[in-house]
């Protein structure tokens, strides 16, 4: 199981990483939000997939029941996500001013322009 | 003594406020701090006299062995007279010297910084907080080099201070910590005892290497000697300050303090007498080729740091009876030099400041317009000159009474010492009579006598000159008996005569003092043979810093035109290179085979059919990624982006993880709104980069994924503590909630979502910024200034 998701990460790495070295901006965002996600899945899947229950403590419980995911890593995903949407929704709007300043969307031309 | 130290600190902040309101008063106010530190010092005087020594040790970093800890013996006590006594003087004199000069206030802030932390330095028991204390003097000290910044010289005359003393702190510091370590504490007064363990401890030669290092930048020791004349760019008091009794000085007391933990071998004796000596005589030498007044008193005291560290290395000789000598003479000598060469910095401040003249050759007949300036420097000359009963011929005779008792080397070192003592009196006559003496010599300002304060501090120090050798037991012993002890590491006796009988040393002396004013008269004939010897300079050691100082700047701008490209693409390519050539490295080095054992053992079908929902769901993320990277239509590359977002999603819920499902699909749905209303105007993806280097890229990002899954294969199979157990079972009892994902992050972590808010929020009002932000004008501008001008006319 580990192995499948294992693959699944190698492979949303290398996708975002190649896009990141493409001249085009819109790529390059798009390679961010590939890369975003491999994090989050590696973190995920490195911390060990335990149990497909979920970290929940059962009504009439002090402690969880039977064996359950590690909410650990949970925790640290959720605000990753949350972080990761911030970060885009910046880049995109960054880039859409960008683009209205410099008409262009190809770095190697943004490098050229002052405005 | 923290009282001291802090009260200077204070008053540094506040100066620039008293400058303001005390106006003309300001160097009288001022000068209270010092003077108040001096007394609290001085209050331990009695104490210290009859052998005491005085520890005080304030709490800071306890766990890393640093603390703010004080110790206070001869030597520090000398020293911290010597910084607080001058330095109120100092004080006072720069009120007036820097009259109506509007960066003032400024200037006493940096000055008050540099006392206190030199105070700090020679009080500080901890060697880790002794060299914070150190570090903040070559820091002030740059800016009161830099002082007038407007001129080039001294900018670069201050950097390099910085960088010749700061380079030799760095190789201090690491000195300090191995001998901290080897003495087995941070501790001066404990390492002092460790002289044995230290002489003993394989690490001994690379710690006195580096505090060598240290000592001799910050004491302008030959060959490091030339960031001091060059200091001079620094206003008067300035110079005064820093070469009479501090800056240069601290490098001299590290020496003397760290002496009886370090000395006694045959390397700390010849590496000190060797290099102090040879400092004495090019120091003394460079003196008399200068003509300007703070050029010869520069070069002077590099001569007379050097007869410091001279006495310091000799203070371990063989015979007992040299080496007493050489403590003793230490002491004097370094009092009686802080004395005199103060007062004389000080007068040549006051030449310049009253006549607009440097040049000592152009100076003359000085002492019917300014009499008591005149004083100061016949008394301070004539204790530098060595002449009796003045406190300096007790210096000089002690020098030559331990050359002169050494059976070894007895005659080359005796000889370096009266040749010194013989350039030492043509400079004292260069600056204590020249400029007095003779017919006036017409000036480009008219000379007056100096205001109170500027002739104040002069005359006071040239007396004390005149007062320590008249008194000697009674005044001078108390202190110069401690000081000698402490550089021993063993309690001395010490009984001071300025009349030892004729004997060799008074012989060298009166000769001294015979050749050197017969020199001094013939110095026009001498100058002129000596001149063609100036080339020599040239290829002295400061081209050697210069050297490494434009190598580093070319090797900086070699690797910032090597790497720098300015390209994203191309930083990307060199990281990830790199992190997937080192990562990869390190994995090759790991045992992977039970890994890889591990997955031949998988039956297909079994595996298949068991992990039927994972292996579905990542064939959906695969194809979204491959479509992401593939689709040349802006459009369907959002659309595959959602789908490994929801893919992804799907991931989390099958292995038990909701509420990281639920977050995703609503992140991945306003996600790709926003990238759809960003995107929609846009064109087709063209294709830019050429086919080679899209096939780089492509292996390059291919090992980087490769890595990662190997990555991820070796850290499952860690068998590591969880620490996330200790939230299961405490979620309820101490943080109240049944979900526990949700009690880490609002209780046991909720700095870290307060952190996460945080950044949300700067998100936020960086996206709002940009959208509220008008597109620049300026291209139209450019196209049709015409308009542009009307229309903002109009507006």
């Amino acid at each position: 199981m580990e192995l499948i998701l294992a693959i699944v990460i190698g492979a949303l790495y290398a996708a975002g990483l190649y896009l990141m070295m493409r001249r085009n901006l819109v790529k390059l965002i798009i390679g961010l939000v590939l890369l975003s996600q491999a994090a989050n899945l590696l973190i995920f899947t490195a911390a060990g997939l335990r149990s497909p229950n979920a970290p929940l403590i059962p009504p009439g419980e002090k402690y969880p029941v039977g064996d359950f995911a590690d909410p650990l890593p949970q925790a640290l995903i959720l605000t990753a996500i949350v972080i990761g949407f911030g970060v885009i929704a910046f880049t995109l709007v960054l880039f859409h001013r960008a683009y209205q300043s410099t008409g262009t969307d190809d770095l190697d031309q943004m490098k050229a322009t002052d405005t | 003594m923290l009282i001291a130290v802090l009260l200077l600190f204070a008053l540094a902040l506040a100066a620039p406020l008293i400058d303001r309101a005390a106006g003309r008063w300001t160097g009288a106010v001022l000068a209270l701090g010092p003077l108040a530190a001096f007394l609290i010092i001085a209050r331990w005087l009695p104490d210290v006299a009859a052998g005491e020594t005085i520890t005080q040790v304030h709490a800071w970093a306890d766990a890393l062995d640093i603390r703010l800890s004080f110790y206070l013996d001869g030597l520090s006590l000398m020293f911290a007279l010597l910084i607080s006594g001058i330095g109120t003087l100092i004080v006072f004199y720069a009120g007036t010297y820097l009259e109506g000069d509007p960066r003032r206030g400024r200037f006493y802030a940096w000055l008050l910084i540099f006392m206190a932390s030199m105070l700090g330095l020679v009080l500080a028991d901890n060697i880790i907080s002794m060299f914070i204390f150190w570090e903040l003097t070559s820091v002030s000290s740059y800016f009161l080099i830099g002082y007038d910044h407007h001129r080039e010289s001294a900018r670069k005359s201050a950097l390099q201070a910085m960088l010749v003393t700061g380079g030799g702190g760095l190789a201090l510091l690491a000195g300090l910590i191995m001998l901290g370590v080897a003495a087995g504490s941070m501790e001066v007064s404990q390492i002092i005892n460790e002289g044995e363990v230290l002489r003993e401890h394989a690490w001994y030669l690379p710690i006195v290497i580096l505090v060598f290092a240290g000592c001799f930048t910050k004491s302008a020791q030959f060959p490091f000697h030339f960031w001091l004349p060059n200091a001079m760019e620094a206003p008067t008091p300035v110079s005064a300050y820093l070469h009479s009794s501090t800056m240069v000085k601290a490098g001299v007391y590290l020496l003397a303090r760290l002496n009886p933990a370090l000395g006694a071998t045959d390397v700390w004796l010849y590496t000190l007498v060797i290099f102090g000596g040879v400092t004495m005589l090019v120091g003394a030498y460079l003196a008399i080729r200068q003509v300007y007044l703070k050029k010869i008193l520069a070069y002077s005291t590099v001569s007379a740091l050097g007869v410091l560290v001279f006495l310091t290395g000799l203070s371990n000789v063989d015979s007992p009876e040299a080496a007493q000598y050489a403590g003793k003479a230490f002491a004097v000598f370094l009092l009686a030099h802080a004395l005199y060469k103060a007062t004389l910095f000080l007068v040549a401040g006051t030449i310049t400041h009253e006549t607009g003249e440097k040049d000592v050759t152009k100076l003359g007949g000085l002492r019917r317009k300014m009499p008591l300036t005149a004083l100061a420097a016949a008394l301070a000359g004539a204790s530098m000159a060595g002449l009796p009963p003045f406190f300096g011929f007790l210096g000089k005779e002690l020098l030559l009474d331990t050359t002169v008792k050494n059976p070894d080397w007895m005659l080359p070192l005796t000889i370096a010492a009266g040749v010194a003592g013989f350039l030492f009196v043509i400079v004292a006559l260069l600056i204590a009579v020249k400029p007095f003496w003779g017919a006036l010599k017409e000036t480009a300002q008219h000379p007056h006598e100096a205001p109170f304060a500027m002739w104040f501090g002069p005359a006071l120090l040239g007396s004390l000159s005149l007062l320590f050798g008249l008194f000697l037991n009674p005044l001078a012993r108390p202190i110069i008996e401690p000081t000698a002890s402490a550089v021993m590491g063993v309690p001395q006796e010490v009984k001071l005569a300025l009349w030892h009988g004729i004997n060799l040393p008074l012989m060298i002396s009166v000769a001294a003092v015979v050749l050197g004013i017969l020199a001094f008269l013939g110095l026009p004939i001498i100058s002129r043979i000596l001149k063609p010897f100036d080339a020599l300079n040239r290829i002295g050691p400061e081209r050697g810093y210069y050297a490494l100082f434009n190598g580093t700047l070319k090797l900086a701008s070699f690797q910032t035109r090597l790497l720098q490209s300015g390209y994203l693409r191309v930083y990307l390519f060199i990281t990830i290179t790199m992190s997937v050539g080192l990562i990869g490295w390190q994995i090759l080095q790991l045992d992977v085979l039970p890994i890889v054992d591990q997955f031949r053992e998988i039956e297909v079908v079994p595996f298949v059919i068991e992990n039927l929902y994972t292996l579905i769901v990542a064939a959906l993320i695969l194809i979204g990624t491959f479509g992401a990277v593939h689709s040349r239509s802006r459009l369907s590359a959002i659309a595959s982006l959602g789908v490994v977002g929801y893919g992804v999603a799907l991931i989390y819920i099958i292995h038990g993880a909701p509420d990281l499902a639920i977050t995703q699909f609503l992140i991945e749905t306003l996600t790709v709104i926003l990238f759809v209303l960003v995107f929609y105007h846009l064109p087709q993806f063209p294709r830019i980069s050429s086919v080679p280097a899209r096939v780089r890229d492509l292996v390059v990002s291919v090992a980087a994924g490769v890595m990662m899954t190997v990555l991820v294969l070796i850290a499952t199979n860690l068998e590591t503590e969880k620490i996330s157990d200790y939230f299961a079972e405490n979620s309820y009892e101490l943080g109240q909630g049944r979900n526990i994902v949700n009690v880490i992050l609002v209780d046991f972590r909720s700095m870290d979502t307060l952190g996460e808010i945080v950044v949300l929020v700067i998100a936020a009002v960086g996206v709002l910024a940009l959208l509220k932000l008008k597109p620049p004008r300026e291209q139209e501008r450019k196209n049709n200034p015409h308009e542009a001008d009307g229309r903002e006319e109009a507006s």
